[in-house]
């Protein structure tokens, strides 16, 4: 049996798609979530605060899984008790990172610890890690339903003064927007979104969803409008397209999901390129690029104001 | 005429202009420093007010407190004669940073939208088209039509600053903050800047102050000139603050004030903590000779 048999073997695809019709739907609707919620992942700089929230969402799992309850709750109690110590307690963006720096590791290890100790089927263990391709359940597909909609619900009804308090956080204050109160709660937001995520591609690989579509959709347009749908785009392409081919092999579904993702990405880079070399709009790409961007970031270590 | 119920005679002003921000008796102290006490100011609308002072004088604390971001140690600000308060509506603010991260998927249109209606819930997509129209109006009377699609990311700082303005303007004012907006740009962009604040403040009436480091900048426009400086103030027309008597009483130490060539230069003789505003763009060797300023930064502006 050759490495390319177990990548690719389409041998009754049919049968298994109906068999994976749960996976299906949890995949677009993965890819609906983690696409929006990229967009603000990307414009607040909490990629790394993505991964740490995935960790401890993992040790959740494991715990969970070792206690024999619903592997899904422990998750999300993981999830949510990063993304709040995060939203609380790192309010700036460097004591955020060394509060996310300190917890991630320590959360991995209680995720081992409680794997090691876990005497079920092995796969259950290498699946929270890596995803697995396992049928959705019902019930599974219940409780990522409910979460999908809390989450749309909540982006929808925050979507202006979420996005008004992240790009310019001082005029938003002036004007009303409660900027700090925005930051906690966008941050449970995210962290039900990466307890989805995690069941399904694997702690490890969770910013291929939440970050790498909204990080390529931002290479091809600055709208604010086509930003958000990009992404979804390119988030559910990823979702879908892994979880087809991954069905027609015998590895993890997260490589398939990974490498769509980032070919996605290198696809939108080159694009990119290109576009910025023609200009932007009407607008010439001007060669005093560096001058504009200078004066933009300039000051930006102030204290007096603190971005939420 | 009225007659209220003690027989006094209350006569309602007839020429209107009620102040559109009042400060009475206010004071600001972190611990026991004030910044600045007993201040009384009356802004009416239209009028264009100077701040200035040294760093650490508390002119970012004073705009902090109007926007209600800040307490008052001692006394009271009104806004149209209500309590100020956070997010009024009559109050927008330009600040000092320009703190747009250069990745942001934005362009000047957005930010301009954001101003408008970025503080109302909802995802905001029903009245787009009365939106653009408003955005549209707002970038033109910032003469900001022309870069209106670029990523925020590709705009000088004078472009930038344009923007930012119409951003503020957005919610249509009354009276406006603006924190150091010239402190990134040429001298060229300053004066668009500050024209274009003039024009707005004769057009609509929108009251403004003004922090500034560099008085000449505004000294044409400039109705009135507040100096914070060691707890204390200089309220009055730009002449009257601007002296070297008035000064060297104000720091308490000796302060020279030049008029040349239709600018002035402030020159702290002996206490360079004091602080200078020496002119920033037209004589560059008198600046860089003004500019003994040692970082003075005891309060926490």
């Amino acid at each position: 049996m050759s490495f390319w048999d177990d990548v690719f073997d389409f041998s009754d695809y049919g049968a298994l798609i109906a068999l994976l019709h749960n996976s299906l739907i949890a995949g677009a609707l993965l890819g609906l979530i983690g696409g929006l919620i990229g967009v603000f992942v990307m414009m607040r700089d909490l990629s790394f605060a993505v991964h740490g929230i995935s960790e401890l969402s993992f040790a959740g799992a494991s715990l969970a899984l070792l206690v024999g309850v619903d592997v899904v709750a422990g998750s999300v109690v993981g999830s949510l008790a990063a993304a709040l110590i995060f939203g609380l307690l790192g309010v700036r963006a460097r004591e955020r990172s060394s509060i996310i720096g300190v917890l991630m590791p320590f959360g991995l290890g209680l995720g081992v610890l409680f794997l090691s100790l876990y005497r079920g089927r092995a796969a259950n263990r290498f699946g929270l890690l890596t995803g697995q391709i396992v049928s959705v359940d019902d019930p599974g597909l219940v409780w990522l339903s409910a979460v999908s909609v809390v989450v749309l619900v909540a982006l929808a009804v925050m979507w202006r003064p979420l996005m008004f308090a992240t790009v310019d956080p001082e005029i938003a204050a002036a004007r009303g927007v409660p900027v700090r109160a925005l930051s906690p709660i966008f941050m449970v937001i995210l962290g039900l979104t990466v307890a989805m995520s995690v069941k399904t591609i694997g702690a490890l690989l969770v910013l291929a969803l939440l970050v790498t579509p909204a990080a390529a959709a931002m290479r091809v347009t600055v709208s604010m409008l086509w930003v958000p749908v990009l992404s979804v785009v390119f988030a559910t392409v990823s979702m879908v397209g892994g979880i087809l081919l991954a069905l027609g092999g015998r590895l993890p579904i997260s490589p398939y999901i990974t490498t769509i993702s980032f070919a996605i990405y290198l696809a939108c880079r080159v694009a990119g390129r290109v576009r910025a070399r023609r200009g932007w709009s009407a607008r010439p790409a001007p060669p005093r690029r560096d001058e504009g961007r200078r004066s933009v970031t300039e000051g930006a270590d102030g204290t007096d104001f603190v971005p939420a | 005429m009225q007659t209220s119920g003690d027989g006094a005679a209350v006569v309602q002003p007839v020429d209107a202009a009620a102040p559109i921000l009042e400060l009475s008796d206010a004071g600001l102290a972190y611990g026991e420093r004030f910044l600045w006490r007993q201040l009384d100011l009356a802004v009416r609308p239209g009028e264009f007010i100077a701040v200035l002072g040294a760093n650490g004088s508390g002119k970012t604390s004073l705009l902090r407190a109007i926007l209600g971001e800040q307490t008052l140690t001692t006394g009271s600000i009104r806004v149209a004669g209500r309590p100020v308060r956070r997010g009024g509506r009559q109050v927008a603010y330009v600040p000092q940073r320009i703190s747009i991260d250069p990745v942001a998927p934005i362009r000047a249109r957005d930010l301009v939208r954001l101003g408008l209606d970025g503080h109302r819930w909802g995802p905001g997509l029903w009245n787009a088209a009365s939106a653009r129209r408003q955005v549209d109006a707002l970038l033109e009377s910032v003469g900001a039509k022309d870069f209106a699609e670029a990523p925020v990311s590709l705009l000088s700082g004078g472009e930038l600053q344009r923007v930012r303005i119409a951003e503020a303007l957005a919610g249509d004012p009354s009276l406006l903050l603006c924190d150091e907006p010239l402190a990134a740009l040429d001298l060229a962009q300053a004066q668009t800047v500050v024209s274009l604040l003039d024009g707005r403040r004769r057009a609509r009436g929108t009251a403004i102050l003004f922090v500034t480091h560099d008085i000449n900048a505004v000294l044409e426009v400039a109705d009135r000139v507040l100096y914070l400086a060691g707890g204390r103030f200089r309220l009055g027309r730009p002449d009257q603050v601007l002296t070297s008597a008035g000064l060297t009483e104000l720091y308490g130490a000796p302060v020279d004030v030049f008029h040349t060539r239709g600018r002035v230069i402030v020159v702290a003789a002996s206490d360079p903590g004091a602080g200078v505003h020496g002119s920033h763009h037209g004589t560059h060797q008198a600046d860089h000779d003004a500019r003994s300023e040692p970082a003075h930064t005891r309060g926490p502006e």
